[in-house]
C-alpha cells in the first residue's frame, strides 16, 4: 500500500464491503440454522415412564429424544458400593447423592461420554456398565472409572410424577 | 496447452473451435507429452477416474430407488437388492466400488511417496489430491450410513461424536450435525444430500488436479525434470491410453471378482441388521480403508499418561478424547506439509537408498495401524497401535527432514535415455545438472 491519505472513495469501498458482509451473513445464517433441531424434534422434549414393574437389580431402557435412558432400581449393595467410593478416585467427581435423588433409582442417559455408544448393563470392572466400543468402565452410579470416556454418564432432568411414574425431560 | 497451434481439419471444426476451443483442448490432451519410462504405478490416475465415474453412475441409478427416511431406508435397500432389475448388481458395484476406489487411491498416494511426486513443482497437485482424499472419506462415510443398518447408525454416532471433542462449541456442533439429540431421520436426509453432492465436488477437483499436472507434466520413475516434447517423451495418445487401458482391464478383473464372488467380504454382517438406537453392536469397525486412522484415534492414551509432554498442564484441561481426534486429523493433514517436510532435492526413491528403506517401513507401519484398527483396543493390540502411531509421526516430522541432509544419494541420470544411450550414469554430468537446477 502507498502512503496516500484515505479518500472519500476508500471510505466508500470499506463501507460497501461492510454492508456486503452483513448482507451475506444474514443470508447464510438461515441456511446454517436450518440444520439445527426443528420444532417437531424439540416438541418431543419429555416422556413419562411407568416403572412399577422394575424389580431391584433390574434396569429398563427407554428412548428419550432418540437416546436410550437407563432406569435402574438399585440393590442395597449397589447403593452402598456407590456411596463408599472416595472422591479422589473419580475422574469426574460427583457424589452418588447428587446423581440419584432417590438412591434406589438411578436415571441416566445410556450414552457413553466418549463417542456415544450404549454401554452394557452389569458389565465391567466396577459392577456397573461397560462400553464395548472403546472400553470405558462405569460404576454402580454410572460414573466413569476406567477407559477413554471423560465424564460420568449424564443424568437428565427427571421427576417422579407419582410413586410409579418417572417423567424424563 | 501445447506449444504448437492446433488447426482443425474440417471447416465446421474450425468454425466451432474459433468460438469454443474444445478441439484445441482435446488436441492438447491427446498430444500431451508424457515421460516414456512411466511404469504401471502411473496407471492409477486413469483407474481412479474410472472409479469416480463408476460411483457416480451407479450412485445416480441407486438414488432412483433408495428412500432417505429412517423408517424406510433399510427396507428400500433390500428392495433394491431383491426387486429392482439388476439392483443387486448396481448396489454391489457401488459398495465394492468404494473399496476399489480407496485401494486405487492408496496405491496412487504411495506411488507419489515413493517417487517423490509431491515435491516442487508439483505441491499444488499433491495438496488438491489430499483434499480429494478427505472428500472421498467424507463421501464414503456418509454413504455407509445410508443403508441404515446397525454399523451405519453406530458408525455415524461415533464419527459425529468426534466433533464433541472440540472445547466449548463441540456439543452444539454435534447437535447441529444431527439436527436433533441423536442420529436420526434429519441426520439421514442431510447425509444423503451431501453424499450426492460430494462426488461432483471431487469431479471438479479432479479437473484442477489434472490441470495442475499438465503444467509441469508428469513426474517419472527416475524423478528427473525432462524436456518436453523431446526424445524422453511420448504423446499421451496412443501410448499412455493403451497402457492405462490395459491396467484398467486388469483392475476391473479384481473389481469383478469382488462384485461377483464375494460382494460382502469387505463389509460387516451387522449392517444387515436394521439400525437400533438402543443396542450398540459388540465391536464397531469402520470400513477397512479408514482403519489406520481409527487405530490412531484409539491409541491415544488417557491424559494422565501424557506426563512426558511439556504441555501437560495445558493438556490436563482438555478431555483426552480431544487428543485422539487431534492426532487422527493431524495424521492426514501432515501429508499436506510433506513437500516441505521432505528436504531432499532428489525426488525418486530409486536414488535414495536410505529413504527407500524408511519408505517400506512406513508402508508396514500403516498396514499395522490398519490391522490394529480392526482389533479390540486393549492389551498388546493397543500397545502396538501406540508404537505405530508414534512411528507414523516420527517418519514425517523427524526422519524425512533429517534424511534430506544426511542421506548419501546415488547419482541421477541426466535424461531418461542417457543411461541406455550414453552408458552408465555420469556422475560429473549429474552434478553439473544439479547445480544448474538450483
Amino acid at each position: 500500500m502507498s502512503d496516500k491519505k484515505p479518500e472519500r472513495r476508500d471510505f466508500l469501498f470499506t463501507a460497501s464491503y461492510a454492508v456486503g458482509a452483513v448482507g451475506v451473513a444474514a443470508v447464510v445464517w438461515p441456511l446454517v440454522d436450518q440444520m439445527n433441531p426443528d420444532a417437531s424434534v424439540k416438541a418431543l422434549a419429555s416422556t413419562e415412564v411407568d416403572v412399577s414393574s422394575v424389580k431391584p437389580g433390574n434396569t429398563i431402557t427407554v428412548l428419550w429424544r432418540g437416546k436410550p435412558v437407563f432406569i435402574r432400581r438399585r440393590t442395597q449393595d449397589e447403593i452402598s458400593e456407590a456411596k463408599s467410593v472416595k472422591m479422589e478416585d473419580l475422574k469426574h467427581p460427583e457424589r452418588d447423592e447428587d446423581r440419584a435423588k432417590d438412591p434406589q433409582w438411578l436415571v441416566m442417559l445410556g450414552v457413553c461420554t466418549h463417542l456415544g455408544c450404549v454401554p452394557l448393563n452389569d458389565k465391567g470392572d466396577y459392577d456397573g456398565w461397560f462400553c464395548p466400543c472403546h472400553g470405558s468402565h462405569y460404576d454402580t452410579s454410572g460414573r466413569i472409572r476406567k477407559g477413554p470416556a471423560p465424564l460420568n454418564m449424564e443424568v437428565p432432568k427427571y421427576e417422579f410424577v407419582n410413586a410409579n411414574t418417572i417423567k424424563i425431560g | 496447452m501445447s506449444d504448437h497451434e492446433y488447426v482443425p481439419s474440417s471447416k465446421f471444426g474450425k468454425w466451432f473451435n474459433d468460438r469454443l476451443p474444445l478441439l484445441t483442448l482435446a488436441s492438447h490432451l491427446t498430444d500431451y507429452p508424457t515421460p516414456k519410462n512411466l511404469n504401471y504405478w502411473w496407471t492409477f490416475g486413469g483407474i481412479l477416474t474410472f472409479c469416480l465415474i463408476t460411483q457416480i453412475v451407479t450412485g445416480l441409478t441407486l438414488a432412483m430407488h433408495y428412500i432417505a427416511h429412517a423408517d424406510m431406508a433399510f427396507e428400500s435397500v433390500e428392495h433394491i437388492m431383491r426387486d429392482v432389475n439388476y439392483g443387486w448388481l448396481i448396489r454391489y458395484i457401488h459398495a465394492n466400488g468404494a473399496s476399489m476406489f480407496f485401494l486405487a487411491v492408496y496405491i496412487h498416494i504411495f506411488r507419489s511417496l515413493f517417487y517423490g511426486s509431491y515435491k516442487s513443482p508439483r505441491e499444488i497437485i499433491w495438496i488438491i489430491g489430499i483434499i480429494i482424499y478427505l472428500l472421498m472419506m467424507a463421501a464414503a462415510f456418509m454413504g455407509y450410513v445410508l443403508p441404515w443398518g446397525q454399523m451405519s447408525f453406530w458408525g455415524a454416532t461415533v464419527i459425529t461424536n468426534l466433533f464433541s471433542a472440540i472445547p466449548l462449541v463441540g456439543e452444539g456442533i454435534v447437535t447441529w450435525l444431527w439436527g436433533g439429540y441423536s442420529v436420526d431421520n434429519p441426520t439421514l436426509t442431510r447425509f444423503f444430500t451431501l453424499h450426492y453432492l460430494i462426488p461432483f465436488l471431487i469431479l471438479g477437483l479432479v479437473v484442477l488436479h489434472i490441470w495442475a499436472l499438465h503444467v509441469p507434466g508428469n513426474n517419472n520413475p527416475i524423478g528427473i525434470d525432462i524436456k518436453k516434447p523431446s526424445k524422453d517423451t511420448v504423446p499421451f495418445h496412443p501410448y499412455i491410453v493403451i497402457k492405462d487401458g490395459f491396467a484398467l482391464l486388469m483392475f476391473m478383473i479384481v473389481f469383478a471378482f469382488f462384485v461377483f464372488y464375494s460382494p460382502n467380504i469387505l463389509g460387516h454382517a451387522d449392517n444387515y441388521i436394521e439400525a437400533n438406537p438402543m443396542v450398540t453392536p459388540a465391536h464397531i469397525v469402520p470400513e477397512w480403508y479408514l482403519l489406520p486412522f481409527y487405530a490412531i484415534l484409539r491409541s491415544v492414551p488417557d491424559v494422565p499418561e501424557w506426563y512426558l509432554l511439556p504441555f501437560y498442564a495445558i493438556l490436563r484441561s482438555v478431555p483426552d478424547k480431544l487428543l485422539g481426534v487431534v492426532a487422527m486429523l493431524s495424521a492426514i493433514l501432515i501429508l499436506a506439509a510433506l513437500p516441505w517436510l521432505d528436504t531432499s532435492k532428489i525426488r525418486s526413491a530409486v536414488f535414495r537408498p536410505l529413504y527407500k528403506q524408511f519408505y517400506w517401513i512406513l508402508v508396514a507401519d500403516v498396514l499395522i495401524l490398519g490391522y490394529m484398527g480392526a482389533m479390540p483396543a486393549e492389551g498388546l493390540y493397543l500397545l502396538i497401535a501406540r508404537v505405530a502411531t508414534a512411528y507414523y509421526f516420527l517418519h514425517f516430522l523427524v526422519i524425512l527432514p533429517v534424511l534430506g541432509f544426511k542421506e548419501k544419494t546415488i547419482p541421477v541420470p541426466l535424461s531418461i535415455t542417457e543411461p541406455i544411450l550414453g552408458g552408465s550414469p555420469n556422475l560429473a554430468m549429474a552434478k553439473k545438472k544439479e547445480s544448474l537446477d538450483k
